[in-house]
């Protein structure tokens, strides 16, 4: 009896182990460098659906301990249940950079994305990026910053869209700008959009817009403005780390 | 061994009392089996988490008193909804649980429609009368509709809004692309209101290519179209050089000249680049057709096909006369009939000439067409189906080419054959299909597309939206797209509109294009002798608009016509242009607009009045208005500007009437006098 159950207990082990290298053997990636530090080249703190793709690849660098890049690294990207990457991870290219291309998960919130890289010691370097899932109210809101708000409130211009921010005299405020749009209750930016600027004693070149947005526009805008606030408001939805 | 065996049955089944005890409490204990698999229920240890979990929130006692425990369950008979999600997602009623991570609990994001009234599985797929995770999400041998990825939830607004909704992106493109990409020029998708998915785009007639192109260039197209512009919606069909030799050797055979293509040159074809480039960019060519610059970036529009290589493409001749008047070659085009000049004409086809890739037929040699090839590749049009999209001399346009789609996203994984490592569901399915159509079987003939990603995602939302449940909600949910207006202006200036291609950018009375402005109402609008001017010589309105009117150069005569009719025709009921006149304001009354304007309303913000002092470049600039728009106009799009255009940005402000008629006073005053007094100066 007692042989028989090591026997199977061996065996199960033996298949296990034999199924487990197999396929660390066809995904593992060997690293042929190593470097001190990995930074954040591009694609932090983007907005996107839930469940979508981030508009822009997110790209690291691994750099050595003088900083300069370093090839051949092996770069790792983790996240929360539901968040994709393609490739999950990689070696960094000839300049020291790793893309990939993210999809967020399916629930609204920010979700942090942990990528990492092996040091010379072998011990574990860190890069925490955050990224910004936004559910149906939020999308919503995000169009109609689109076509109302992002002239004036967003400084930078596009090839469709030249930027009206510069010829204001009193500057708007971008709807990034945590430190001040924190502060505001619901209630206040609800007021401003409505009834606009001189409602709370500000510019008048914030026209109100009571008028043209419904309620429920209104509610959809803040929803936003709360999802991308930076840093985050306490009504932006709830934080996807690692778990 | 035995005797022990017989000793432990004698123990137990000894006698008929000792028997009735042991078999009694074996019955016994196998009864506790059903309350003990209830008591270790998934759904009851997800209601133990959740009584733990708000037992630390401040709404603690609130939250306890909403809580229902047991199984619980939405029945909604006449949708075929039978939901016991929220027995484990017990939040998500909560409005105060929009803050916590940790899944069941949190509250639903905020949607539209009424939990009480949808239920669950109607928009998110699953089993919703399962109590266990594994059942209710993933397929089962009993069940096969696993919950639908978050990135596909939009096909489920879908299925009852008809139309596109703001809050859809993914599925108002995925629609959008199933009629623009020629997926329903072969494939049907019949829709549940009985009506036929229709092809928004245009692909050309092949029965004259021999008067465009080459054969060269025909072959170089079907074997890669990407390689000749990268934004080409052909697919590529993967052909053999045979294939292609033979296919491009039928074309050519088969195509029949039309008069006027071939014609000689009237001029010469200028090679004044300088002169070109200007020319191209005041018809504002770039507004429909788009270029590769040097760095890779495609720019400009994508109403007319890519002009990178053109000079590559086309014979000499043929965009001679394609220039001159699009309408000999392709009477329905998009494209305007500019009126060039017989210089102008020559300026414009020599600098596209000379926009060539040598590189692009470079190894392309063909020798002349045998018989046989030509019968061959008669033969491959009618098996890829290439009269399905294009019309061929000779040919009748497929019926039922490819599979039906109409019910797609309810296709039972059973009758799908799948990829090897390819997860086992309908949407992978959808989404592989798309991403390489060519893989699932040997001798399938569907082309390989160039989506994007995101593109694929949209496609596969769209697809799964034409599913059964489209069909069999009750009517009374279905929400219809809004109708397509087939509006078309009558008589000789409706003629005049066609050959101009007005309804490439405009739309009237709700059918045309969304470029430029709506023009339903332009004749309430305007003022006639500016309207005459703009077709004459149209100039910018907003300051930071990239594209604005091209000038076709109309006679006098055509542009009067053409005034004319749209002063007749585009009226709005909600607007009597006479009303009010265009001067003879007070100078009282012209003053306090100019207060309004510049400090109750802030309107420099957007607009421009004094070149000197404003700066907005949002709204048009309006130091001419009083030269453009009627005083009843501005008066009544201050009371209400999207009852007159519904969709502008300018906000409503609810103006008073004594507000609106005096900043239509200053605004009319802006004539555009001071500044031409000051260029005189």
């Amino acid at each position: 009896m007692n042989r028989f159950a090591s026997g199977a207990l061996v065996l199960g082990v033996a298949v296990l182990a034999a199924s487990c290298s197999r396929k660390s053997e066809s995904t593992a990636l060997k690293p042929t460098a190593f470097g001190a530090a990995i930074v954040e080249s591009s694609g932090g703190k983007q907005f996107a659906q839930t469940g979508t793709s981030l508009p822009q690849p997110v790209v690291v660098q691994v750099n050595d301990q003088q900083g300069a890049a370093v090839t051949g690294a092996l770069v790792e990207f983790a996240a929360a249940p539901g968040v994709t990457f393609d490739p999950a991870s990689a070696l960094t290219d000839s300049s020291g950079q790793v893309t990939t291309n993210v999809a967020l998960g399916g629930m609204a919130g920010r979700y942090q994305i942990t990528v990492s890289t092996f040091d010379t010691s072998h011990k574990k370097v860190d890069l925490r990026i955050e990224e910004i899932a936004l559910g149906y109210q939020q999308t919503l809101g995000q169009r109609l910053n689109e076509q109302y708000c992002d002239r004036c409130h967003n400084a930078e211009s596009t090839v469709q869209r030249v930027s009206n921010y510069d010829n204001l005299e009193v500057k708007p405020h971008p709807f990034t700008e945590g430190e001040t749009l924190n502060k505001l209750s619901d209630a206040d930016l609800t007021a401003i959009i409505t009834y606009g600027g001189p409602a709370l004693n500000k510019s008048a070149l914030m026209p109100a817009w009571g008028n043209t947005l419904k309620k429920s526009d209104v509610q959809s805008l803040i929803a936003y403005i709360r999802a991308v606030s930076d840093p985050p408001s306490r009504s932006g939805g709830p934080l996807y780390a690692k778990n | 061994m035995k005797e022990k065996l017989r000793s432990l049955w004698q123990t137990l089944f000894g006698d008929s009392v000792r028997a009735f005890g042991v078999v009694s409490l074996v019955f016994l204990a196998s009864m506790a089996i059903a309350p003990a698999k209830n008591f270790f229920s998934e759904w009851r240890h997800y209601q133990h988490g959740y009584l733990s979990m708000i037992r630390n929130r401040s709404e603690a006692n609130t939250l306890r008193r909403h809580f229902q425990g047991g199984i619980q369950q939405i029945w909604l008979p006449e949708l075929g909804v039978v939901d016991r999600c929220t027995s484990c997602h017990v939040g998500l009623k909560e409005a105060t649980l929009t803050d916590v991570a940790q899944q069941p609990y949190r509250k639903h994001p905020v949607i539209p429609h009424n939990l009480d009234q949808f239920g669950c599985t109607v928009c998110h797929r699953g089993q919703g009368a399962a109590t266990t995770v594994a059942e209710a999400h993933s397929s089962t041998l009993a069940w096969e509709q696993p919950i639908l990825p978050a990135k596909y939830i939009e096909s489920s607004c879908g299925q009852c809004h008809r139309g596109p909704l703001s809050g859809t992106p993914q599925l108002n493109l995925g629609r959008n692309l199933l009629s623009r990409s020629g997926c329903v020029h072969c494939h049907a998708v019949k829709l549940p209101d009985g009506s036929t998915l229709k092809a928004t785009d245009d692909p050309p007639s092949l029965s004259h290519i021999a008067d465009k192109t080459t054969r060269e260039w025909v072959y170089a197209w079907l074997k890669d179209p990407q390689a000749y512009a990268v934004t080409a919606t052909m697919p590529n069909f993967k052909l053999s050089d045979d294939d292609a030799r033979d296919i491009s050797a039928f074309l050519i055979a088969n195509s029949t000249p039309i008069s006027g293509d071939n014609a000689t040159l009237s001029a010469k074809a200028s090679s004044d680049p300088a002169a070109g480039a200007s020319l191209y960019g005041e018809s504002f060519c770039a507004s429909c057709h788009a270029v590769q610059n040097a760095a890779g970036n495609v720019v400009g529009g994508n109403l007319g096909p890519e002009l990178t290589r053109i000079g590559s493409k086309v014979k000499a001749e043929w965009l001679q006369a394609w220039v001159r008047n699009p309408r000999v070659y392709d009477p329905p085009t998009a494209m305007p009939h500019y009126r060039f000049s017989d210089a102008q004409v020559a300026t414009l086809t020599g600098f596209l000439l000379a926009k060539t890739d040598s590189d692009l037929l470079a190894s392309v040699h063909l020798d002349a067409a045998t018989p046989e090839q030509i019968a061959h590749g008669k033969r491959l049009v009618s098996d890829y189906g290439c009269a399905s999209c294009h019309e061929i001399a000779g040919f009748k346009k497929p019926e039922n080419f490819a599979p039906e789609l109409s019910r797609i996203g309810s296709k039972p994984i059973t009758q799908l054959i799948f990829l090897t490592g390819m997860p086992h569901t309908l949407p992978d399915y959808i989404a592989g299909k798309i991403k390489q159509p060519r893989a699932f079987a040997p001798g399938l003939k569907m082309p390989q597309y160039t989506f994007t990603p995101a593109q694929v995602d949209a496609l596969t939302t769209a697809l799964l939206s034409l599913n059964d449940r489209s069909y069999s909600l009750p009517p009374s949910l279905a929400v219809a797209a809004p109708p397509e207006s087939d509006y078309q202006p009558a008589g000789k200036p409706g003629k005049l509109m066609a050959d101009l291609a007005c309804f490439s950018c405009h739309r009237i009375n709700g059918h045309g294009g969304d470029m430029a402005p709506d023009l339903t109402w332009e004749g309430s609008s305007v003022q006639r002798e500016w309207l005459v001017q703009f077709f004459k010589n149209p100039g910018t309105l907003r300051p930071a608009l990239i594209r604005r009117m091209p000038k076709f150069n109309l006679t006098d005569g055509e542009a009067s016509e053409l005034t004319d009719y749209m002063m007749t025709v585009y009226q709005s009921p909600a607007v009597d242009r006479d009303a009010m006149p265009l001067s003879g304001y007070s100078q009282g009354q012209i003053e306090l607009g100019k207060q309004l304007f510049y400090g109750k309303y802030s309107c420099q913000g957007c607009h421009i009045v004094d070149t000197k002092t404003d700066k907005g470049y949002i709204g048009p600039t309006l130091t001419h208005i009083g030269s453009r728009l009627t005083a009843a106009w501005i008066y009544q799009w201050m009371k209400n500007p999207q009852a007159l255009r519904p969709g502008t940005i300018e906000p409503n402000r609810a103006m008073s009437d004594e507000d609106a008629r005096a900043l239509t006073a200053f605004l009319i005053s802006q004539k555009g006098g001071g500044k031409q007094e000051a260029a005189k100066k």
